[in-house]
């Protein structure tokens, strides 16, 4: 065997091993934002970074070779974060937020994937379009900002006696903190609540700050609305005349129900007052 | 507020309902301690009712009494309608109540002309200055600016309300004359002009101070019928690129023509109004703002009327298989416009994207890019694909047309062997 035939062979010999070598190992993490910072502090750390990433009672699945436990250290994820600021254009982080925020399985894997391949590449990858977890991050987003948007248009507040402006939401993600801006600044002369009823929280705006809240019981309104005797002597009222207008509004002529609920879908309906 | 508003709502409502521009953006304002609400910029609509249109704004008439007998007009003299007339603080009101509620963006204020043109825009301003100064009300406020009226009021409109608009209606003086006997073009381009002078001046006294009242800072709209009149598409279409000129014109709307006085013989019998046409102008239309085209590419001496079976792009693209197939990986952002299916987002896409590597047909799907039309237009990082002018513009029309491979059923590149027997 000539000197040649060896090294080959021996390169050979190596990258054989490193793919059965190839382990799978798995973080676990509190689920929280912080957290998921903070594993990627630790697999750069480590330098092991992990196939899946698992909350703390989750099972391991088979074949695991390792597990690794994070423990969340605001430190770390700050580094991280910072480090993220100085990578990233600012809507990319933005980006982070609002895919952590859509709440679907594996969005979490998505952004550790995302933030290894930004912290990487020495280039900008933010608009690298083809690459399929940019793409996904970008598209995740987009939902969940679309949902905001909806949400911004499909708040209605009812006006109960003690003169809080209150409304109920049921999002699909967790889009309530990312609108609370646009109903502070706008409704910034009236007290009011947004409350999510699926997630149980909400917010609660009393003229100076907005504070995170959770009710005790829904008593106060059940199927989202504002029980009557709790409303205000004029909400019905105006709830009347909003309904008529909206009827009114309306041509006959032009009728289009695909079109309406392409743009208004079924499952905002219930909490809409025109469409009681 | 009492019951008996509801009636005059939904009658207003009834009235004001015809008029397409529903629009909130354009301005926006901050919210400052002890105002109602602000303004977001980019529009928000609220709802959408049954006919697919959104509510964004409070549509509404002062009154719906009028002394004009427009001959397309639900509100004319001679319709027995039931008429109703809001006080200026009933509307300040509702407004302000439906906007806490998140109901709405702000107000649409338009009117019946009653007495004449200036006594009817006087009592509009008198509304929208209490919202603005009373109740400091930082919300839309879109009013119509009724034909005729002295210059003094509109500037005066001006200074409360953010976007003002005065309807063409009928793309020709001649036509307008025979179907609205009391307004002619004169009279609406005369209140156009007010307002492009006010947005213009305010304009640049806002560059020497910062503290210069603004002037309908969403600059003004208007709106055309279409189909009421045998006016074509190519005068439509002329009429609103004359009017994108103007330096504050920001929308020209079209209206299909609804037949609400079928009474009337001047006006067209109608089974419904032409839903399709209406569409295709205002594809026409973006193609005009957002695609750098021009009108006399869009609609000429030869077709003077637009396509209705296929959009005014693709109509473009198969008159004109010259310029085709663009190199999704060479072109400028201009040419890649210009490729049917291919809109302002995805011609964005392509263009940052493609520093990063060639980009390929999977690439494009992959990446979101609606293929179906564009795929006969372009070449991309392959081999030659089936383009246009592979095989003939009428070819490619009738496969983009055709109902069953329109729907992806049928794949057209699949060949068909025929046995004989």
């Amino acid at each position: 065997m000539n000197r040649f035939d060896f090294a080959i062979k021996s390169f050979f010999t190596a990258v054989k091993n490193r793919k059965t070598k190839q382990k799978m190992i798995i973080f676990r993490y509190d689920k929280t934002f912080a957290g998921l910072l903070t594993a990627v502090f630790d697999a750069y750390n480590r330098r092991t970074f992990p196939d899946r990433l698992l909350n703390e009672e989750e099972l391991e699945p088979l074949f695991t070779d390792e597990c690794y436990t994070v423990i969340t250290d605001e430190t770390k994820s700050d580094r991280v974060w910072q480090g993220l600021r100085k990578k990233l254009m600012t809507v990319s982080c933005n980006m982070l937020r609002y895919v952590w925020l859509s709440e679907l399985p594996g969005s979490d894997e998505l952004i550790f994937r995302y933030i290894r391949k930004a912290f990487d590449n020495k280039h900008s990858i933010e608009m690298n379009f083809t690459d399929d977890d940019v793409f996904k991050m970008r598209n995740l987003a987009k939902k969940v900002d679309k949902e905001c948007m909806r949400l911004i248009e499909l708040v209605r507040f009812q006006k109960a006696a003690d003169d809080i402006f209150f409304a109920t939401v049921s999002p699909d993600h967790n889009s309530l903190p990312l609108i609370i801006a646009h109903f502070t600044d706008r409704f910034a002369d009236q007290k009011w609540i947004i409350y999510d009823i699926k997630r149980n929280y909400g917010y609660y705006y009393d003229l100076k700050t907005v504070t995170e809240m959770t009710l005790d019981s829904s008593d106060l309104f059940p199927e989202g609305k504002l029980d009557e005797k709790l409303m205000a002597a004029d909400e019905k009222l105006f709830q009347e005349l909003w309904k008529g207008y909206f009827k009114s509004i309306t041509i006959k002529e032009r009728i289009n129900l695909k079109l309406q609920r392409q743009h208004l879908p079924e499952r905002y309906w219930k909490y809409l007052t025109e469409k009681q | 507020m009492k019951e008996e508003v509801l009636e005059k709502l939904k009658t207003l409502a009834e009235s004001a309902k015809y008029d397409v521009s529903c629009s909130s953006s354009g301005t926006t304002r901050k919210n400052t301690p002890g105002s109602i609400g602000n303004t977001a910029g980019w529009g928000i609509c609220h709802s959408f009712t049954e006919d697919g249109r959104c509510v964004s704004l409070l549509k509404i008439m002062l009154t719906n009494y009028c002394i004009y007998d427009c001959a397309y007009c639900i509100n004319r003299r001679s319709n027995d309608i039931r008429r109703a007339t809001f006080a200026v603080d009933e509307l300040v009101e509702l407004t302000i109540e439906f906007y806490r509620r998140n109901y709405i963006e702000g107000l649409f204020l338009s009117s019946g002309v009653i007495n004449n043109p200036d006594y009817t825009m006087e009592r509009m301003v008198r509304v929208i200055k209490e919202l603005r100064t009373v109740h400091r009300f930082n919300g839309y406020i879109h009013m119509k600016s009724i034909p005729g009226a002295s210059e003094q009021l509109v500037r005066e409109a001006g200074l409360y309300a953010d976007r003002l608009s005065v309807n063409i209606e009928i793309p020709t003086d001649q036509n307008l004359r025979m179907l609205a006997p009391d307004k002619n073009h004169e009279s609406v381009f005369a209140p156009m002009l007010y307002i492009q002078q006010g947005v213009l001046e305010s304009a640049e006294n806002r560059q020497k101070h910062r503290s210069a009242p603004r002037f309908a800072p969403a600059g003004q709209s208007t709106q055309m019928i279409i189909g009421a009149t045998d006016d074509s598409d190519k005068l439509i279409l002329n009429t609103s690129a004359a009017m994108y000129q103007r330096p504050s014109m920001k929308r020209v709307y079209y209206s299909g023509y609804i037949p609400v006085n079928t009474y009337d013989n001047r006006l067209p019998a109608l089974k419904q109004p032409p839903l399709v046409r209406e569409n295709r102008l205002y594809q026409a239309d973006w193609l005009m703002r957002f695609y750098g085209f021009k009108v006399d590419e869009i609609v000429d001496d030869k077709s003077p009327n637009l396509d209705l079976e296929i959009d005014p792009k693709l109509a473009w693209a198969l008159r004109h298989p010259e310029h085709f197939p663009v190199d999704i990986n060479k072109a400028d952002y201009a040419q890649i416009l210009r490729i049917p299916g291919i809109g302002v987002k995805s011609a964005k896409l392509i263009v940052v994207t493609r520093r990063y590597g060639r980009l390929n047909s999977e690439s494009l799907k992959k990446m979101g890019i609606s293929m179906k039309k564009a795929q006969y237009f372009i070449t991309c990082n392959e081999l030659a694909a089936f383009n246009v002018n592979d095989t003939s513009p009428e070819y490619v029309r009738r496969i983009l047309t055709d109902k069953k491979t329109a729907k992806g059923k049928d794949n057209h590149q699949q060949m068909s062997f025929i046995f004989p027997d």
